[in-house]
């Protein structure tokens, strides 16, 4: 950055202050050379639309988690020794817990603003996972994981992992009898796989469960490892979103070589700046006037005793769900050895979602062929076929997550327990079927409700009659600018089957014809010229 | 925490109409609270006359006998009460579980149908008919016993069907665990001693009269105490925070988004 | 398959990426695509033609940052002034809610405050920026591509294939020691014996959780459940969570008429008094909801159900096997003591649970 402010500016007056900030950037860049990023950064485009923004909303979360995360460590000591309580709340009083619970009560009532930073660090963390979801969505909707930015998908489903197991092992912390029973779950599941799972619980937990051990070794993954690993996976995602520009949603004047949008200095730096403040100020707003995660109440943890409604936070659930849905009796003994199938399954079922999740990208860019960049996030409606697969998925994960809480849902709407199981059994089966169906269906609807729309405009409302005595609707045109963001989209065509060079028609040929016809053949073709000059205006 | 010293400032503080609006908040939900918690029925275990068996026996012909059989001997609708005691039915009526509406998977608790000098002469009939459980001595239930002892009798013994802060549960084939806060001393004692419907019995022997007092102690502590963080989401553990966060959390935030990233005009 | 990518082709043209041609793929190729307009004319705020309510705007925006302040002092006084009185749950409530409710004003004053000041004051032209193909233009490309030619002749690493492939190797083996190193994450014993014993053995007395006070036969009154522990784990010192991770158990007394027990097991009970291990045998929650008339025992974590009157059998939910069953009976002095340990291990399944 040049310290010779021109006469423009000087004439403008640009306030004061301006003759030390010109110093001090000259200072710096003399010897870092920082006039070379804020070049090439400063003035960088980012285009507005409110679901641009969810991606924002999960990193300022992580700011705050690490912010108050730090504040937390100062009070809290993960030790597992046992002592007793002396601490202020009444009903623990002389209760033997681990030193790790006692410092967390004494954070809650023993420590002004304590109990606010805990809460505040926990409604972040929720905050945090169902952003970074919420984000995961918009990306897949709109088809903004296309190339270039299949990597970055991947990264981003890293980072949604990580932030999993942050909040897992977080919640752990505590030893409370809700968390203990949820490391007791993790320890029945890590049991029932084949060979190494008794060993690998055994070496996690440093002895037999629930040992002396595993909440100090949690407690360094949740505040070392883990989170420098999330960092340096956040940077990369953070970088190659400035290698590849952000999507923009099709519009006029918006094509697929450019970015329209507000520059970084002043508006976008400005806007996105003051919503770091707005995010902070919310989860604060949360802290300071709900409760989260009253440990008091659940007492330390004992083996024994358990409460009702033990349920994971909600992020964990679609685990819990899998567990609750599996029907009794699925166990065998092969050769002497046990096959916990009611583990296993479901186990199984999570690990296959996640890494159809994870894939997915590479997948529909096998289907299509294409291996062009697209920087033009698509409406939902126009891709009909994803945007069904997408609905199924949601409807997966819903179910399951569902299922995690089917004790309180049989409470809170006079069910049994029974029949709200039975029927999400069934429904886990169904309901992606038929939330595909319904959601392609309705896509189809949407595109061509929008071509009519291109063509003939909107109904006004308003009835004229003509001089014949006939009554019609006047349809109303859409500017040229509205109209452009029904037009600007793809359309692709299901793939024959056809043979490869060496004449052999192979099962990767057979598989990819049949997924792009089931991506393609019901389709709705875009305007064309044509038709737009031929309707009378 | 509302020293003379905070008044004189709060008045020339910038802030003070939230803080006072806030203090306002927590001290009319504390009377409430306390107003609530404070009507402990303290009455006497009757004496029964034999005036007071006839009143309950005709209570009982014309309210409970449809069900129970007019010697009590139970039928196809109801069980028997041969051997319930009066402490039973000071539950079982003093919550309005019973006459029951409808019938269900369990009683429901609702409005009372009956005066308290009805409900003792119900009992008194029910236990001329066969010695059962009585109204036990005020001072077990009086709710001055150990409140840690209680909370962790009330981890071991109760918070697997009641949920660990008295916020209630499921259990099989549509029945559930009510909700334990809010409810009278004398009906948490009762529960505990007749154990009614699938509930299982707490005896003497199993937890004695002074556990009992000592549970009934941190159950008033947890209704008689706000708690701490804020509004409680219902006691109900993390699907009431992860559902909060998902509407509101989230929602308030993309309800900003929406403006934040609108034209101004 | 169309070969060239239409109307994408602007940027492609130019000469530094002359080998970037991408396959569209099955996009169908649109040779009249209607033409995009352009960028509307932009539309002007009140703030840009109004001097007064620009003026209006800013004050705005000065009293937003100015509540900031305000609401950053109240958190620091309130932290004076609201303290925590040890054991007045109030007191906690008020000094949570009144600091958390002052640094959140003090935080939206900053955020809502610049974002006002974005949205009105600076400028809101949309700005248009080029994108380029992300690789490389074909000159960088070569470039690098004769870098690592370069190197691969300057060090020999495709040609010396014996210094490649010992190095591989040993990259390979390095890792090895680390993970020997964690076999002491846990102590040298085999875990899968331990898993099979518990402190329950003949004679051992089942005592109250979490008293120890041990119990009569006469104590368990029908329609009751006790929580039960093996006499002397209140007395252990070291391992006393995982002893009763493992002997946890659970004591009923049902009519002696309900109870279905099966000819092995005729005299595990004593006068309709049944112990069960209190830890499911699905991932371990403590199994503990016990209706007294149905015998049902439900668990609250994943909701399997256990029939006891029919030696714990799976009724309904994951679980696969019955609870253990714990053998009892009588002491001279008429309290209830175990016959042996548990016949077959407790809780969740593993891999070497038959062995």
């Amino acid at each position: 950055m040049s310290v010779a402010t021109n006469t423009e500016q000087q004439k403008q007056e640009p306030g004061k202050g301006m003759k030390f900030t010109g110093a001090a950037a000259s200072y710096i860049d003399d010897r870092t050379s920082a006039s070379v990023a804020v070049k090439t950064l400063g003035r960088k485009i980012f285009p507005d639309h409110w679901s641009f923004m969810l991606g924002e909303v999960a990193l300022y979360s992580f700011v705050v988690i690490l912010i108050t995360g730090t504040f937390l460590t100062f009070f809290y000591d993960p030790s597992m020794t046992k002592v007793e309580y002396e601490g202020s709340y009444l009903p623990l009083k002389g209760v033997e817990m681990a030193i790790a619970y006692h410092t967390a009560l004494d954070l809650s009532f023993d420590i002004r603003g304590g109990l606010l930073m805990r809460q505040a660090h926990h409604w972040a963390a929720l905050l945090f996972i169902a952003a970074i979801g919420l984000h995961m969505l918009r990306v897949f909707f709109t088809g903004a994981f296309r190339k270039p930015r299949e990597l970055n998908w991947v990264i981003g489903f890293v980072l949604f992992v990580l932030a999993m197991a942050e909040g897992f092992t977080g919640y752990s912390l505590p030893d409370d009898l809700l968390s203990g029973n949820g490391l007791r779950i993790i320890d029945g599941m890590v049991k029932a796989f084949p060979v190494i799972g008794v060993w690998i619980s055994y070496l996690l937990f440093g002895d037999e469960f629930p040992g002396d051990q595993v909440i100090p070794r949690l407690y360094i993954l949740h505040i070392m490892l883990l989170p420098a690993i999330l960092i340096a996976t956040l940077a990369l995602h953070m970088v190659l979103l400035v290698v590849n520009k952000h999507t923009q949603f099709a519009g006029p004047g918006r094509t697929n070589d450019n970015v329209v949008g507000s520059p970084v200095m002043p508006t976008f730096a400005a806007k996105a700046g003051g919503f770091f403040f707005i995010v902070f100020g919310v989860i604060m707003l949360m802290a300071s006037t709900f409760t989260i995660n009253p440990i008091w109440n659940y007492g330390p943890y004992d083996p024994s005793p358990v409460g009702a409604g033990t349920q994971p936070d909600w992020y964990i659930g679609f685990a819990d769900g899998a567990l609750r849905l599996i029907p009794p009796g699925w166990e065998t003994v092969w050769f002497g050895y046990t096959w916990a199938w009611g583990v296993l399954v479901p186990t199984l079922l999570l690990i296959v979602f996640l890494a159809a999740v994870f894939l997915y990208p590479f997948f529909e860019a096998w289907v299509t062929g294409d291996k062009r960049e697209h920087h033009i996030a698509q409406r939902p409606r126009n891709a009909p076929t994803r945007t069904g697969i997408g609905a199924a998925g949601v409807t997966f994960y819903g179910v399951l997550w569902a299922a995690a809480s089917s004790d309180l849902i049989a409470t809170h709407f006079r069910m049994s327990i029974e029949g709200v199981i039975t029927f999400l059994q069934v429904l886990l089966i169904a309901g992606p079927i038929l939330a595909h169906i319904i959601a392609k269906r309705t896509c189809l609807a949407l595109q061509r409700k929008d071509r009519e729309i291109a063509l003939h405009g909107y109904e006004s409302g308003r009835i004229v009659r003509l001089p014949g005595g006939e009554y019609i609707e006047v349809h109303e045109q859409l500017d040229e600018h509205e109209r452009w963001k029904l037009l600007d989209y793809e359309e692709y065509t299901p793939l024959p089957v056809r043979p490869n060079e060496k004449g052999k028609i192979t099962v990767g040929r057979r598989l990819r014809s049949a997924a792009s016809n089931w991506f393609f053949e019901d389709r709705v073709s875009p305007v064309s010229q044509k038709e737009l000059e031929k309707q009378p205006h | 925490m509302t020293s003379p010293k905070h008044q004189r400032r709060g008045r020339r503080h910038p802030l003070a109409g939230i803080a006072l609006l806030v203090l306002g908040l927590f001290v009319t939900g504390g009377a409430y609270s306390a107003t609530t918690a404070g009507i402990a029925s303290a009455q006497e275990a009757p004496v029964p006359s034999a005036s007071l068996v006839e009143d309950g026996e005709r209570l009982f012909l014309a309210n409970c006998a449809s069900c129970h059989g007019t010697n009590s001997e139970g039928t196809e609708a109801g069980p028997s009460l041969i051997g319930v005691g009066a402490l039973s039915v000071e539950f079982q009526v003093g919550t309005g579980r019973m006459p029951m509406a409808a019938s269900g998977p369990q009683a429901e608790k609702k409005p009372v149908q009956f005066t308290q000098p009805q409900i003792d002469a119900m009992g008194a009939y029910v236990q001329a008919l066969a010695p059962g459980p009585t109204l036990p001595d005020p001072r077990y239930y009086a709710g001055d016993g150990d409140a840690a002892v209680g909370a962790e009798l009330f981890r071991i013994n109760c918070a697997m069907c009641h949920n660990v802060a008295g916020a209630g549960g499921a259990l099989t084939e549509g029945k559930w665990a009510p909700a334990v806060v809010d409810v009278e001393p004398i009906h948490v004692y009762a529960a505990m001693v007749t154990g009614p419907q699938n509930m299982p019995v707490f005896s003497d022997m199993n937890l004695s009269p002074e556990d009992k007092n000592d549970i009934i102690t941190y159950l008033q502590y947890v209704e008689n105490n706000p708690s701490v963080g804020g509004f409680s989401l219902g006691s109900i553990g993390p699907v009431a925070e992860g559902l909060f966060v998902w509407i509101i959390g989230l929602g308030v935030l993309i309800a900003i988004t929406i403006w934040l990233t609108a034209k101004a005009h | 398959m169309a070969k060239e990518p239409e109307e994408h082709g602007d940027a492609y043209e130019s000469d530094a990426y002359e080998s970037y041609e991408p396959e569209p793929g099955s996009a169908l190729e649109r040779s009249d695509a209607p033409q995009n307009p352009g960028l509307p004319d932009e539309e002007h705020r009140i703030t840009d033609k109004d001097p007064k309510a620009a003026r209006t705007a800013e004050r705005r925006i000065a009293m937003f940052f100015g509540l900031s302040v305000v609401g950053s002092i109240f958190a620091t006084v309130a932290y004076v002034i609201f303290p925590i009185i040890p054991g007045d749950m109030t007191s906690v409530r008020l000094n949570n809610g009144l600091i958390g409710l002052g640094i959140t004003l003090g935080l939206l004053g900053i955020g809502f405050g610049a974002v006002y000041w974005a949205k009105n004051l600076m400028s809101d032209e949309e700005m248009i920026e080029e994108r380029h193909p992300t690789r490389g233009d074909d000159d960088t490309r070569e470039k690098a591509s004769q870098i690592f030619t370069d190197a691969n002749k300057e060090s020999g690493f495709t040609r010396r294939s014996l210094v490649r492939n010992s190095l591989i190797g040993a990259l390979l083996a390095t890792p090895i020691p680390a993970v020997v190193l964690f076999r002491d994450l846990a102590p040298a014993a085999s875990p899968t014996e331990k898993m099979k014993q518990t402190m329950w053995d003949q004679g051992v007395r089942l005592t109250r959780d979490p008293s120890g006070e041990p119990i009569r036969a006469a104590d368990v009154t029908i329609g009751s459940a006790f929580h039960v522990i093996p006499e002397g784990l209140k007395e252990t010192k070291s391992g006393k969570l995982e002893e009763k991770a493992k002997a946890a158990v659970l004591l009923m007394r049902l009519p002696i008429e309900d109870l279905n027990a099966s000819e092995e097991r005729r005299d595990w009970s004593y006068q309709g008094i049944v112990a069960y291990s209190k830890i499911c045998t699905h991932v371990g929650c403590p199994v503990a909801l016990y209706e007294q008339h149905t015998h049902h025992l439900l668990c609250p974590c994943h909701q399997s159900q256990f029939d006891v009157s029919n030696e714990c059998e799976v009724i309904f939910g994951p679980a696969a096997r019955p609870l253990p069953q714990l053998p009892i009976t009588v002491d001279e002095a008429g309290y209830l003591v175990a016959q042996s340990d548990f016949t077959e291990p407790v809780g969740p399944s593993f891999w070497e649970r038959e062995l």
